[in-house]
């Protein structure tokens, strides 16, 4: 069978060769962009179409409505809480997976990224069963602290926390192994402190990963849907979020809000994937 | 590459850091407070959920697994979730291909398509489908609330893991390779399939666990696309999500087990993976 294979090419094939290949790979771009254009550039522009139909009125709309206002600050409140707790903690615990060494390290390392794969409404259960006000673990404890977690914004920033755990720690890990230690150490032999050291040395390494990081958490926690969903209990005016208002006007008939909506949240989204993708410096030059 | 916003295949902890250092107080202070930060957010939630499903004994919880409705959805989320995978590992390996071997205007804009899907919010993705797909589709198939619906859902928000998880891992090839198998007269298929083919599987391996596990947790892009019509598109998270309104936790929780087992199974791949190509690399 290799034998086949390995019979060296005469000349005179060689013209239909590049032809064949330049087919081949005009073929192969073609599907390409087929198939993204059919599975997301087509349907999102539909949105944007049907969010702008008759200009920015329904948008303007959507801003004179107070629950929809509502709707909006609090996902913003929510969002900004749960992306600062997980740069603190994503920042620390990458420093710590990468500068040091203690037992349990790989464990610890497989189980961070488990936020990725675990179901939103599964997150949200589960959150529920510890912190419900009613029945769960230490729920009824806070509460009689006269802390309201289930139900209430406390709960909600749990959960878009949890379920955008991973992003910041997936990119200050890898930058924080390239950058190596001798800076630090060398800095550190010169009498800087720890504190010192991370403010001068280390902050500035992982500054482009950590701003990648919290943009990516942004995005994913304005959009959070079923964590909050489960844990908000979705009260018109209290607890509903701007995910949750595109459902609700979408099931009430309202299409035109819920494309307004939608386009909003997409329009973030997609802003911040711009974003991401325009500082990001081309790999290699890092 | 700008590969943005998926580092999916990139490994937490490539290799053995040099010059790690054992803790000392302060670190070991913080590796504390970060340790008992996600087990509030993370363990002990998670545990809740294995403990409640077991309250009642596994008869209890495995009956509410296998009951028809559960059951259906089960089987309905698993099989499509391996379908999608399946496209994902071809789409997502051709896409990869196409955006580090080709050069051409607007691939910038293909590596921003390629990471709207996980980007944008669950909800708005159903919607963004509905919109060409749906009944109002200017195009004509309207997958609203049949099967349809949840492969293409599926296939929105699995998007980038395949992609994501080759595409470092093809841009690093060394390419003298693959010509000097060419100048021996080696097909484009036989150079493909025996020489690039095998460097890529474990990333291609680890994009697929991803993608599965993605697929298997889907809720928001399902709500309005599906319809959730019982043993006909409604998906395991749907099911779970009925069940906790109608404040039945401990079935909710038993459903849960089972999907977070699928989560831990993929997690425990996906490290082995890494670890394989850490040694490859």
């Amino acid at each position: 069978m290799a034998e086949a294979h390995l019979t060296p090419r005469r000349p005179a094939d060689a013209v239909w060769p590049r032809l064949r290949r330049t087919a081949f790979r005009w073929t192969l771009r073609a599907i390409v962009v087929g198939y993204l254009f059919l599975l997301v550039a087509w349907p999102l522009s539909l949105v944007a179409r049907e969010a702008l139909d008759g200009g920015v009125g329904r948008i303007q709309e959507l801003f004179d409505d107070p629950d929809v206002v509502h709707a909006l600050r609090l996902t913003v409140v929510v969002a900004l809480w749960a992306v600062a707790l997980n740069t603190v903690f994503g920042v620390g615990i990458s420093i710590l997976l990468v500068r040091y060494r203690f037992p349990g390290k790989r464990l610890l390392s497989a189980l961070l990224d488990l936020p990725l794969s675990v179901s939103p409404v599964v997150v949200g259960l589960a959150l529920v069963l510890v912190y419900g006000g009613r029945s769960g673990w230490i729920g009824p404890t806070l509460e009689d602290a006269g802390i309201k977690v289930i139900f209430a914004t406390p709960g909600m920033v749990l959960a878009t926390a949890f379920v955008a755990l991973p992003l910041v720690i997936r990119e200050v890990v890898p930058v924080l192994e390239e950058v190596g230690v001798e800076q630090e150490q060398a800095a550190q032999s010169l009498g800087a402190s720890a504190l010192q050291r991370f403010r001068r040395i280390t902050l500035p390494s992982i500054k482009w990963a950590v701003v990648y990081g919290v943009v990516l958490s942004l995005a994913r926690s304005l959009g959070e849907f079923g964590a909050v969903k489960v844990v908000s209990g979705n009260v018109l005016g209290e607890t509903r979020t701007a995910t949750l208002v595109v459902e609700e006007k979408y099931l009430n008939f309202d299409k035109g809000g819920a494309y307004a909506t939608a386009f909003l949240l997409a329009l973030i989204s997609v802003a911040c994937i711009v974003v991401v993708s325009l500082i990001r410096p081309k790999e290699g030059s890092r | 590459m700008t590969s943005v916003a998926v580092p999916a295949g990139r490994s937490v902890l490539r290799r053995r850091p040099a010059g790690a250092g054992a803790l000392t107080s302060v670190s070991g202070a913080g590796l504390g407070v970060a340790v008992l930060w996600f087990s509030l957010l993370v363990l002990l939630p998670l545990s809740a959920v294995v403990l409640r499903a077991a309250e009642g004994g596994w008869g209890p919880a495995w009956q509410t697994i296998t009951n028809g409705q559960t059951l259906a959805a089960v089987r309905l989320t698993v099989g499509m979730a391996l379908v999608v995978t399946a496209v994902n590992v071809v789409m997502g390996t051709l896409i990869a291909w196409v955006l580090v071997r080709d050069r051409f205007v607007g691939q910038r804009l293909l590596e921003v398509l390629i990471d709207i899907p996980f980007a944008l919010p669950t909800i708005v993705a159903g919607l963004v489908l509905l919109s060409l797909y749906g009944s109002d589709s200017p195009i004509g198939p309207d997958v609203a609330n049949n099967r349809w619906s949840v492969f293409l859902a599926y296939l929105f928000v699995t998007l980038p893991f395949v992609v994501r998880t080759v595409q470092p891992v093809l841009a690093e090839l060394d390419r003298e390779v693959e010509e000097a198998a060419a100048s021996l007269g080696a097909s484009r298929l036989t150079v493909f399939r025996r020489i690039v083919l095998p460097s890529l599987t474990p990333a291609i391996a680890a994009g697929a666990a991803l993608s599965f596990a993605r697929g298997v947790s889907e809720y928001g892009s399902l709500v309005l696309l599906s319809g959730n019509l019982p043993y006909k598109t409604e998906v395991t998270s749907v099911r779970i999500l009925s069940s906790i309104e109608n404040d039945n936790l401990a079935g909710a929780a038993a459903v849960a087990t089972l999907l977070l087992l699928i989560s831990f199974t993929v997690i425990v791949i996906l490290d082995l993976l890494q670890r394989r190509m850490v040694r490859r690399g």
